[in-house]
């Protein structure tokens, strides 16, 4: 009771939302390191993805996908913050965004491969029938088609990279954890709590603004697609 | 970077020699949390999605909260637990379980949900009741399932653990936050390469006992 009591406290200073270390800035930097590292695994992870989905041939390639993402899941993400900032990557915020993409891109990339290969076969015969070329179907059809898995796929990346990022406080980089990081070095559990709560609230904040951007965002047609 | 300092390679078996007692303690405290956690959830996590079978209204409420958990970082979710416990390992035992939870319950529903309607109905003729349909066909054959869901929430435990770092328990993560404190690589490396071992033979000695528990599906498979 008393810590939660500490932790109200804490949330209701004024002093500890504001300047550089305050609330604020640290859910802005969190949130802005959260979307450079989606944004990173997507640029790489994307063409990728739709390519190797697209050519249909890496059939082989795609399972090996698959098992990545599985293998990675063991790969601590602490582990790979360490190395990177231990090595010339530098300290900060660099070897977080770096880690958290590693982390976002198996993600993406499988999704992005299982989507455009979910493309019914006949809807892309039909087009091809059509006369369309390789481009134009996957432009015009594939992608499209794909679009609502992709989009599950970058907003699962993104859930998850949101909740890694506080990690980074442990190797000196910045975002929520620092909170909670420091909390714990100075034995304040008050705002080890407060810290805690901040962070769990902007991560299901963030998913549930994802699951109604998506909703709003896909069109009706492939929504009542995708609803069975 | 300047001038090289002395030597400090990623890998380095002198290190490993120099300090296997040190390496050791913390993989047998990463093993046994991660083996802990598992055995622990999997026993609250199959009892739930079976009433979550059983009551398909309460589905959604069981695979709900497990999903909100999970959303819920885990350096949180240590943050809100160690001020009450005050103990650091069922600190992180209390976090990896709650996080392997979602993975084996989803996997045992949809295990459950899978099993052949007509292997239901012929049971159900033979007179079995909800219950013995329950435990001696519909477990039986999600089993397949249930071990897909324990594969992924062990290796995913593996990784977990060292979170645990941030109170101080973080089993091989110790290793990775000390090497990374004091700038050595090869204590770094040498923890990292660890979990991965310890998450392959998990992973190898779960599918070994998944075989054992589905014989049939192996003699299905022989030519």
């Amino acid at each position: 009771m008393s810590y939660l009591a500490l932790a109200l406290t804490w949330l209701n200073d004024p002093l500890n939302w504001s300047g550089p270390d305050g609330v604020v800035a640290l859910t802005v930097e969190h949130l802005t390191m959260s979307f450079l590292a989606v944004l990173l695994a997507a640029v790489v992870a994307l063409p990728i993805g739709i390519g190797l989905g697209h050519s249909g041939r890496a059939a082989r390639v795609g399972t090996a996908t698959v098992m990545t993402t599985n293998v990675s899941r063991a790969l601590p993400t602490f582990a790979l913050l360490t190395i990177f900032a231990s090595t010339g990557i530098g300290f900060g915020d660099r070897p977080t965004v770096l880690a958290a993409a590693v982390f976002a891109l198996p993600v993406v990339l499988a999704t992005a491969y299982s989507g455009i290969r979910g493309v019914d076969v006949d809807v892309r015969d039909a087009a091809r029938g059509m006369g369309m070329s390789g481009r134009r179907v996957l432009m015009q059809v594939e992608i499209p088609l794909a679009g609502p898995m992709i989009a599950a796929g970058l907003r699962t990346a993104a859930v998850q990279v949101v909740a890694t990022i506080p990690l980074a406080a442990l190797v000196g980089g910045g975002g929520l954890g620092r909170i909670v990081v420091e909390g714990f070095g100075t034995q304040q559990y008050g705002q080890v709590i407060a810290g805690g709560a901040l962070v769990a609230g902007l991560c299901l904040v963030v998913e549930g603004v994802l699951a109604v951007g998506q909703r709003v965002l896909t069109p009706r047609a492939v929504r009542s697609l995708h609803a069975g | 970077m300047t001038a090289e300092p002395p030597a400090n390679p990623w890998l380095s078996w002198t290190y490993v020699q120099d300090n296997a007692a040190e390496i050791s303690r913390y993989l047998v405290q990463h093993a046994s949390l991660t083996v802990q956690a598992t055995v622990v959830a999997l026993l609250i996590a199959v009892p739930l999605a079976a009433i979550a079978h059983l009551r398909p209204r309460l589905a959604g409420l069981v695979l709900g909260t497990s999903g909100i958990l999970y959303t819920i970082p885990s350096l949180a979710l240590f943050a809100l637990v160690y001020p009450y416990l005050r103990d650091r390992r069922t600190t992180v035992l209390t976090g990896l379980v709650l996080y392997a939870l979602l993975l084996i319950i989803r996997n045992t529903l949809v295990g459950l949900q899978g099993v052949d309607p007509d292997v239901r109905d012929a049971a159900r003729g033979l007179g079995y009741g909800r219950w013995r349909l329950l435990l001696t066909v519909e477990l039986p054959n999600a089993l397949p399932s249930v071990m897909t869901g324990l594969r992924l929430a062990s290796a995913s435990t593996v990784a977990l653990v060292t979170v645990g770092v941030v109170i101080g328990y973080g089993g091989l993560g110790q290793l990775m936050f000390r090497g990374f404190s004091s700038g050595y690589h090869a204590q770094i490396m040498t923890a990292t390469l660890l979990c991965l071992v310890l998450a392959l033979v998990l992973d190898v000695v779960l599918a070994l006992i998944g075989r054992l528990l589905t014989p049939w599906a192996r003699s299905a498979l022989a030519p």
